[in-house]
């Protein structure tokens, strides 16, 4: 492949030129989420030419996913592709020399600390827990990371620097409760479009040490009902934000408190997670429970007990549909799997 | 009463302050950030900053999904 041809748009183009697009090149980010918004960063940015992407999604492909995450195919939903996995073959179709590293499984500290140095990470998360998990740990290694949400017809966004102005938890003035965020009113492509395609030109601008042209404001819009918002925020900024204060604690790196169970926004679906020192084979349960098994592959086990559904992934992991309630997700995963 | 919320002329009927008109557009229960005229209310203020005829809003609200 030509490099000198592939991105010669871009390189013309007057706020990148050819220093922009080697640093472009010389990038390291990590995008955490490969769901609609994720995936199509990542599209984006692998496109542009980005030097390494880090993809980090705990989920695997659904019929209901295609109408907006436009990486993934029909072909990677009947095969229960985990959506990293997926997101990583196609976007070698569409860039075959590019660096991409993926991590099937949970956005923790550790993982994320693993994937360091790199210049930035972008935030294509369903939940706001684990963005405030981003926050700090970006925080803490002094690294911008790029906030973006959706929902319906209306998505959000917002650039956090290290030393300029305030960060998430500064904003937000703590964590909502999870009925806040979670969401089942639908979305439409265009807003997840939208989102992206503002943290992606802050990250460009970001990347090519653009950093007059950054936006500098929180940034909202309805794509339907046509609103739109940008607010400076500087006034925002807490001196002794646990996050971004003089003397930090960065709260949401003492991950252990997070819970074991956790209901999955608009999925109709509990995850639970292994305890931390419980082995799990997904052969051996497959073994165990050959009448239960519906799907087998390399990431995962799908199990249809009765009426319900346990998707077990190879970190232990289980993703249990049609279950009531955290409680007997748990005691499900309990029966089936151990712990 | 006309305002202008986030670029676009509305007319509220039933709120006086900040307050009442997030809970008029149904998003009291979310984390926001509203400015009213260029400043931003912090979430302390919002029951007693009135609104007045003509007044330029902005009101962002925070979500998950993703
Ligand atoms: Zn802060």
């Amino acid at each position: 492949m030509n490099t000198e041809e592939r991105f010669s748009r871009q390189r013309l183009f007057h706020g990148i030129g050819r220093s922009g697009q080697e640093r472009l090149q010389e990038a390291h980010v990590i995008v955490v989420g490969a769901g609609a918004l994720g995936s199509l960063t990542a599209e984006t940015l692998v496109r542009a030419g980005i030097g390494k992407l880090t993809l980090i999604d705990r989920d695997y492909v659904e019929e209901s996913n295609l109408q907006r995450q436009q990486l993934y195919t029909e072909a990677d939903a009947a095969a229960w592709t985990p959506k990293a996995e997926a997101a990583k073959k196609r976007l070698l179709d569409i860039r075959s020399d590019a660096s991409i590293e993926i991590i099937v499984g949970e956005a923790d500290p550790a993982v994320l600390e693993n994937c360091l140095p790199a210049d930035l990470i972008i935030d294509g998360l369903d939940n706001m827990e684990t963005r405030l998990m981003i926050n700090d740990t970006a925080l803490k290694h002094r690294l911008p990371w790029i906030y973006g949400a959706c929902v319906g017809a209306y998505g959000l966004s917002y650039t956090v620097r290290p030393g300029q102005g305030p960060c998430l938890r500064c904003l937000m003035k703590g964590i909502p409760m999870e009925g806040e965020t979670c969401d089942t009113v639908g979305i439409i492509a265009p807003a997840v479009q939208f989102v992206s395609a503002t943290q992606v030109t802050e990250a460009m601008k970001l990347l090519t040490h653009s950093f007059e042209q950054l936006r500098g404001t929180l940034w909202s819009f309805d794509v339907w009902s046509n609103e739109t918002s940008s607010i400076h925020v500087d006034s925002l900024q807490e001196e002794n934000c646990p996050s971004c204060g003089a003397s930090p604690a960065y709260p949401a790196l003492a991950w252990s408190g997070r819970s074991k169970a956790e209901t999955l926004c608009g999925r109709d679906a509990v995850q639970v997670k292994p305890l931390p020192d419980m082995q799990v084979s997904l052969e051996q349960t497959a073994n165990v429970h050959k009448q239960h098994v519906s799907k087998a592959n390399q990431h995962l086990l799908v199990l249809n007990i009765e009426d319900k559904r346990l998707v077990l992934f190879k970190d232990g992991r289980a993703i249990i549909h049609g279950v009531s309630g955290e409680v007997e997700a748990r005691s499900l995963y309990q029966r089936y799997i151990g712990g | 009463m006309q305002i202008t919320l986030n670029g676009q002329l509305q007319n509220i009927e039933n709120s006086k302050t900040v307050a009442d008109l997030l809970e008029e557009l149904q998003i009291a229960h979310k984390k926001t950030v509203v400015e009213r005229n260029g400043t931003i209310v912090i979430e302390e203020f919002h029951e007693r900053e009135g609104l007045m005829d003509g007044d330029r809003i902005e009101i962002i609200h925070f979500v998950g999904g993703g």
